[in-house]
């Protein structure tokens, strides 16, 4: 990753103006840019819609910081505010934080990649410092004396010296008449004299959220706001032949029911009937009496059991390679055990608690909406693409997703809000999904996979040699993997071993995939920490210290030659396996049915190790009853919302791996609820340690790295409890009764 | 379309709704109280969770014309103040992530705690078994549930 220092690198990005009253304004000025590609800064959206600053202070001495980034649960709301406060120099608790709209002036606004931290750590601290700077010099010239001799604290500069004290709201009004001075001379503090960095801080939403305020996409209301709900074909790509919309406008509280054509873009304009009523029961109630005739002629041939029959057959016809080092078959021969095994994981829905929706409001300038979308500024380019509505008439006003997860990256909520309001005679509406819409269309599924694993031990023990033929999924393509469905020829144990071969054959789906927590990850850790953790036990080698033999001497592993991607250090990865190893009592010797499992895994600029420890009964009745987290993504930003992402990632990893799985029939996903797609519940919540290694790096996220390891330390463990090796999942397709 | 007069939060609000409409998108079209939330409409994740005369009931299951009558008490009418025993618990160990579910874990809780005052943690697992968290943030559910109950054994009972 880019050190820190040179993700600042615009001059004179901050701009001061007054507050009217008197107050102090600093804005700053970093043009934005959409999920994953460069947009047009959005210069004209100032003309049309006016953006307030970034940080204000008022004469009351009331802070207001900006949180410029999608809130959906992550902690992001919380934790970049408090950065900006820390170099300010206030107290955390008394900042009125402030979700910002889409705007072209505070740089990328998505959620997304765990990127929000490494990308905006710099950027906040900088902010923040330079107005504490313009008050210092404020305090200084007010009282005639040099900088240098005053301090800051809470809000306040004082003069040690003579005792003088002058709060911020009281030097606003001179701050703001001050030039903005060059961000070269700004001093950022020692990180040992972080006080908000690196502490417990409540999620500024909380007081909000424990008495019901509104707050999320489903609260918004609006005057004269009415209600619809979008039907699609529940085969993906799926069109409209006919519908009976007599009928249903007939119904009561109908106020109009009519058909989207809808564009291809199944993460787009999916075509469908839309449903408006006045009130959200009605347009659901509708809903369910609506017969649409659909052409469904993409189906057949796409279910799940069709699918592992296809990857069965590529396994035996063989793939195409992607990577070759050394000679695999020859290190084979020669190894003293070699195994072979076939892994598969399935397609999963991202299940946000709150179902996809959106309130829009279109009037004569535009269209105005309230989205939970993690990648609003995408949003907005597709709804200027699909409607053909200028840009710079679509303001986005960013509301708390109830979750996320990467299922709000997608923005087909937002353009199907679009269409509807279109067709409102400007009412404002909310559109609301029902569940069952929410699983079957997911269109950025975790896509599933297959891996026909062969690996070798050499006589010393060592890992020798491996072998993956990846079977994955492409969308309605052989030739290119589906959207996070490919496998990087960089991922371990590429790189690290002499011996590495990677081929590969994709499958042609209709089923849309995309990304969810820790994309690729999220599978592939299951299936690389599983399988070496076979290897270690066909060469007789306690686990941990097989994984650290792999990792090496510790270094930096840089890319291969001609390979995009990170450098890899082994020297931060052993740290945190060893720490888990330590914390967790890893060793004890346990009884029958009782195992410890260990998995590390790289991604999203986070290294992190777990061991689970399980319980499994003769009757094969799976127990997690512990899991020990070792993490190292830098300097902690908030201690509080940091442990609480790994936890979160802890009962993700374990609720998807034993009991998720999406499958398909003909075309259409067969799962429709929670009853069907069930969700880990409280009673199985294991004990959780969760220990940060706090290393002197830039600091990354932590939405998305702790959930790799999750399924195969469980895996691993329910191994050495039992000796069933889950080679599939979720877990409850295993036999796990032993005797 | 037939009329009906509720108690919601100690209050008489009448609304006028078809007689198959679950409490629960009364609760949120017609009374703007939102706090209760919805997820799955079948009685599978307890986000809608109400009190119906003090019992906990999942309010996408409860239709409007069989709580006529009937106290219900919402998260909007636990503590208006956020000064529950609960509440404050919930803040205090920063319990939400993205907070969807934590209405309905709250008013679960509270009637439990009603009941229940001094859990084990067996009996708190249990009681909140059914409000699913897609978040996983079950361990500070567990540890704020708990010392609530000790926070109201020493007097702050409501």
């Amino acid at each position: 990753m880019k050190p820190a220092a040179a993700v600042v690198t615009r001059r004179e990005f901050i701009r001061v103006s007054a507050l009217a009253g008197g107050g102090f304004a600093l804005s700053l000025a970093l043009p934005g840019e959409a999920w994953g590609q460069a947009t047009p800064a959005l210069d004209d959206t100032a003309k049309v819609f006016t953006p307030g600053p970034f940080i204000k202070i008022t004469q009351q001495g009331i802070i207001t910081i900006l949180a410029k980034n999608p809130e959906t649960g992550q902690g992001i709301k919380t934790s970049l505010p408090m950065i900006v406060a820390e170099e300010l120099d206030v107290d955390f608790a008394t900042v009125v934080v402030e979700q910002a709209a889409l705007r072209g002036d505070v740089g990328a606004q998505f959620a997304g990649g765990s990127r929000s931290t490494p990308d905006n750590y710099m950027r906040m601290r900088q902010a923040g410092a330079t107005a504490r700077a313009m008050l210092l010099t404020a305090a200084a010239q007010t009282w005639n004396v040099r900088v240098e001799e005053l301090k800051t604290d809470k809000g306040r500069v004082i003069h040690p010296a003579t005792g003088r004290v002058l709060t911020y709201g009281q030097l606003a009004a001179k701050a703001a008449t001050l030039p903005v001075p060059d961000e070269k001379t700004i001093k950022l503090k020692s990180e040992d004299e972080f006080k908000v960095i690196g502490s417990r801080v409540g999620g500024v939403d909380n007081p909000l959220i424990v008495t019901g305020q509104p707050l999320f996409g489903i609260d918004q209301k609006l005057p004269g706001m009415v209600h619809a709900t979008y039907e699609k074909c529940p085969v993906y790509g799926g069109r409209v032949v006919s519908a009976n919309l007599d009928r249903i406008k007939a119904l009561p509280g109908v106020i109009d029911a009519f058909i989207i054509e809808g564009t291809d873009n199944v993460s787009g304009l999916a075509p469908g009937v839309a449903v408006i009523a006045t009130s959200t029961w009605a347009a659901f109630s509708a809903k369910r009496q609506l017969q649409v005739a659909w052409n469904e002629s993409a189906g057949p041939g796409h279910s799940t059991d069709n699918y592992a029959a296809q990857a069965a057959e590529l396994a035996k016809a063989g793939g195409a390679t992607v990577r070759n080092d050394g000679d695999v078959a020859a290190a084979c021969a020669s190894a003293a055990k070699v195994v072979e095994a076939a892994y598969s994981y399935p397609f999963l829905n991202h299940a946000t608690l709150e179902p996809q929706g959106c309130t829009a409001w279109a009037r004569d300038d535009g269209i105005e909406f309230w989205t939970t979308s993690q990648t609003p500024g995408s949003g907005q380019e597709l709804v200027a693409k699909t409607l053909n509505i200028p840009r710079v008439r679509l303001k986005i006003n960013l509301v708390r997703g109830g979750g996320g997860f990467g299922r709000r990256l997608a923005n087909d909520y937002l353009v199907e809000a679009a269409a509807i309001a279109l067709r409102t005679k400007g009412a404002p509406v909310k559109l609301t999904w029902t569940r069952e819409d929410d699983m079957h269309h997911d269109c950025f599924h975790r896509p599933g996979g297959f891996h026909f694993l062969k690996g070798a031990v050499d006589a010393s023990g060592r890992l020798s040699a491996w072998h993956n033929h990846f079977v994955t999924f492409g969308y309605k393509s052989t030739e290119k993997p589906g959207s996070s469905a490919d496998l990087s020829p960089e991922e371990l144990p590429a790189r690290f071993i002499a011996n590495y071969r990677l081929d590969q054959s994709i499958i042609s789906t209709i089923i849309p995939s995309g990304p969810m927590r820790a994309p690729r990850s999220n599978a592939l850790a299951f299936v690389m920490q599983s399988f070496i953790d076979e290897l270690a036990h066909a060469g007789g080698r306690d686990p941990v210290e097989f994984r650290l033999e792999l990792l090496g001497p510790d270094r930096m592993v840089p890319p291969s030659a001609g390979q995009r991607g990170s450098s890899y250090d082994a020297t931060r990865m052993k740290n945190v396996v060893r720490l888990a190893a330590e914390k967790s009592g890893w060793g004890r010797k346990l009884p029958p049915g009782e195992g410890m499992g260990v998995a590390f895994h790289f991604s999203h600029s986070g290294y992190i190790a777990m061991v689970a420890e399980v319980v499994v009964a003769k009757d094969g009745t799976l127990k997690v009853r512990q899991v020990t987290a070792a993490v190292d993504v830098g300097p902690i930003i908030n201690l509080s919302g940091a442990e609480n992402q790994v936890q979160g990632s802890i009962i993700d990893g374990i609720s998807t791996a034993w009991l998720q799985e999406l499958t398909f029939d003909r075309g259409r996903a067969v799962q429709n609820n929670f009853d069907t797609y069930p969700l880990l519940r409280s009673t199985e919540t294991p004990a959780m340690s969760v220990n940060f290694l706090q290393s002197n790096n830039p600091p990354t996220g932590l939405g998305e790295p702790a959930y790799p390891v999750v399924p195969p330390a469980i895996c691993n463990a329910i191994f050495a409890a039992c000796g069933k090796r889950v080679r599939q999942l979720p877990i409850t397709k295993t036999d796990l009764r032993w005797s | 379309m037939p009329s009906y007069t509720l108690k919601v939060n100690g209050q008489s609000r009448k609304v006028e709704a078809a007689a198959d409409t679950p409490l629960l998108w009364i609760l949120r079209d017609h009374l703007e109280l939102v706090g209760t939330k919805y997820g799955c409409g079948i009685g599978q994740c307890g986000a809608c969770t109400v009190h119906i005369n003090g019992a906990p009931m999942r309010s996408c299951q409860t239709l409007v014309s069989t709580v006529v009558g009937a106290n219900i008490t919402t998260i909007e009418g636990l503590d208006p103040a956020g000064r529950h025993p609960l509440q404050q618990a919930w803040c205090e160990h920063d319990v939400p992530q993205c907070g969807y579910c934590q209405a309905g874990q709250i008013m679960t809780a509270a009637a439990f705690l009603k009941n229940n005052p001094a859990p084990t943690d067996e009996d708190i697992d249990g009681a909140m078994a059914g409000n699913l968290c897609r978040c996983g943030t079950y361990a500070r559910i567990h540890a704020a549930v708990k010392d609530a109950a000790a926070a109201m054994s020493k007097g702050g009972a409501k």
